[in-house]
């Protein structure tokens, strides 16, 4: 019938403008890319022992890093911003508009990706040439690791995406939104060592997908004799998949059903 | 004004749980038309219009708009979407967008946009075009949300109280831009606060109170104005008089021959639209917006 642009090609269109309002917001730039690096900089600091015979703890800590990272781009950032544009009357606009809603998930999407790739490169290689972290040589470890980034991101989206529905207004959203993050980064072993910490706190953890995505780039970053220092005395890298792959469809099954264009 | 009709509502009710919000309302809309809704905040305005716009489900009634149910879902939500234009009443946007940037990829949305210079000139912004969304005064914000509402060549256009917060001349200039695109023909939906704007914008106008339409006319005619009395007020012995007649001529020529020549301080009036409007909703000295 009529010759109404694919939903595909607008998502790419709203990614693409996703990204350049962003890279507008300084602060958030700044924030987002930045922060992890400067955390890794004042933990590299503080803690400076080995944690196991050649492992010392920004090996340990880079790994957390990246996993807290697909967090805070993907699901803390858009559970922040969505009911911004939310009051902001934006969505309600664009809802009025014959842009489907997948193009603006898809959008959203793309603006993770990007900022989560510029954020991995920057904790790469500022780890690298400042804290003396050791990159994987094994393809295998890469392969690993890009498959987690993808469904890692992929999950986090689609949490944020479904999360963004709680706060009831764009201001209140970084109050309800940060202490959740905050408090699963502790309890899912980003800053501590999590074999360290108290079982309760270990299995409260086991649920999310946090504590998963730590434990799988931690099968990157550290040698494969520390598996045996884990919970399982294994990577339990199948359970990770698994998990994260359910946390993705609980994410979209909410995102399509609770999805809301305006304030309440 | 066309015969041709873009919306037909009847019987149409909506409730929420604390209140019923549309009790039973029927329009008709012909092509080319400008229509205003009046009524006080909650009379149900909002909700018709939400209702007709899509971003509503209703309880009951028959409505369609360009042939089409505004309930569709999937791609023929899409097709519904990309023939009308809507204008909601305050967007707040972060603006980290130009307008020539917002204009031009909500242009890429539609299957037959206006080109978006071409927009940006007709909206009055062309000077503003690289400035970003978040410097521009809020007439120009308004004025951007009515190009962003035209892009797709809408065939039927939504305005919510699209002046509210102006000043009067920004106002003017306004109307003249709403004029020039009944000009194309687009029908257009207004839902005001300000009866001036009804007056001198809408072809015809509906009254809305407590969920039902109370009369529907042209500005001109409502509530029996034209036919009603006028009055004639003049200065007499250092007081203003006053009287109410249905041949004010004959009295003014009466005074005139009383006063041989100019009368003083003569006012000859008809009741505003806002006098009519107030005494049809029942709100003489009441709250009224």
């Amino acid at each position: 019938m009529k010759n109404l642009p694919s939903t595909i090609a607008l998502g790419i269109r709203r990614g693409n403008i996703e990204i350049r309002q962003f890279m507008r917001q300084r602060e958030s730039v700044v924030f987002t890319l930045l922060f992890p690096v400067m955390l890794m900089a004042i933990f590299g600091s503080v803690f400076k022992d080995n944690i196991a015979p050649g492992v010392n703890y920004s090996q340990y800590f880079v790994a957390g890093m990246i996993a807290s990272g697909l967090v805070n781009t993907g699901f803390q950032g858009l559970a922040i911003t969505i009911p911004m544009e939310r009051d902001a009357g934006s969505l309600k606009r664009l809802r009025g508009t014959p842009m489907p809603v997948a193009s603006y998930f898809i959008g959203k999407t793309i603006l993770v990706l990007a900022s989560m790739v510029t954020s991995l490169i920057l904790l790469l290689v500022g780890g690298v040439l400042l804290f003396g972290v050791n990159l994987p040589t094994a393809p295998s470890k890469w392969i690993m690791f890009t498959w987690l980034t993808i469904l890692g991101t992929a999950s986090c989206t689609a949490l944020g995406i479904a999360f963004s529905a709680v706060p009831k207004s764009g201001r209140g959203a970084s109050a309800v939104v940060s202490p959740v993050v905050i408090i699963l980064q502790f309890f899912s072993g980003v800053f501590f060592i999590f074999t360290q910490l108290p079982p309760w706190m270990q299995q409260f953890a086991s649920l999310f997908p946090l504590k998963w995505l730590c434990q799988g780039m931690r099968s990157v970053f550290l040698p494969d004799s520390f598996a045996s220092q884990e919970v399982a005395h294994s990577w339990e890298t199948g359970k990770t998949a698994l998990i994260l792959a359910v946390w993705l469809v609980v994410g979209l099954v909410f995102s399509a059903r609770t999805f809301k264009w305006e304030r309440s | 004004m066309g015969l041709v009709s873009v919306i037909e509502v009847r019987g149409l009710r909506k409730s929420y749980p604390d209140i019923v919000a549309v009790d039973g309302i029927d329009l008709s809309i012909a092509q080319g038309e400008i229509f205003a809704l009046l009524g006080p905040n909650g009379a149900g305005k909002t909700t018709t219009v939400e209702i007709i716009e899509g971003f509503r489900t209703r309880d009951a009634g028959e409505i369609s708009v360009l042939g089409m149910d505004p309930q569709v879902r999937g791609h023929d939500a899409r097709e519904f979407r990309d023939r009308i234009g809507i204008v909601l009443q305050s967007t707040f946007d972060a603006g980290d967008l130009t307008v020539a940037e917002t204009m031009h990829h909500f242009s890429g949305y539609y299957s037959k946009p206006r080109s978006a210079d071409e927009v940006i000139t007709s909206v009055g912004l062309s000077e503003k075009r690289n400035s970003l969304i978040r410097n521009l005064s809020g007439g120009q914000r308004r004025r951007l949300d009515v190009g962003l509402g035209i892009i797709g060549s809408p065939e039927l256009l939504f305005l919510d109280e699209p002046t509210t917060g102006f000043d009067p001349e920004a106002r003017r200039s306004f109307w003249d831009l709403i004029n020039s695109l009944r000009d194309l023909g687009t029908t257009i939906v207004l839902t005001t606060h300000y009866l001036d704007e009804a007056e001198a914008l809408a072809d015809r106008v509906a009254v809305i109170n407590k969920g039902k339409i109370i009369e529907i006319s042209t500005p001109a005619n409502l509530g029996g104005r034209s036919t009603s009395l006028a009055r004639v007020q003049w200065e007499q012995e250092g007081h203003m008089k006053e009287e109410l007649t249905a041949e004010p001529t004959a009295v003014v020529n009466r005074l005139s021959a009383t006063f041989k020549g100019e009368i003083p301080k003569l006012i000859v009036s008809r009741p505003t639209l806002e006098d009519i409007y107030l005494e049809m909703i029942g709100a003489v000295g009441g709250d009224v917006e």
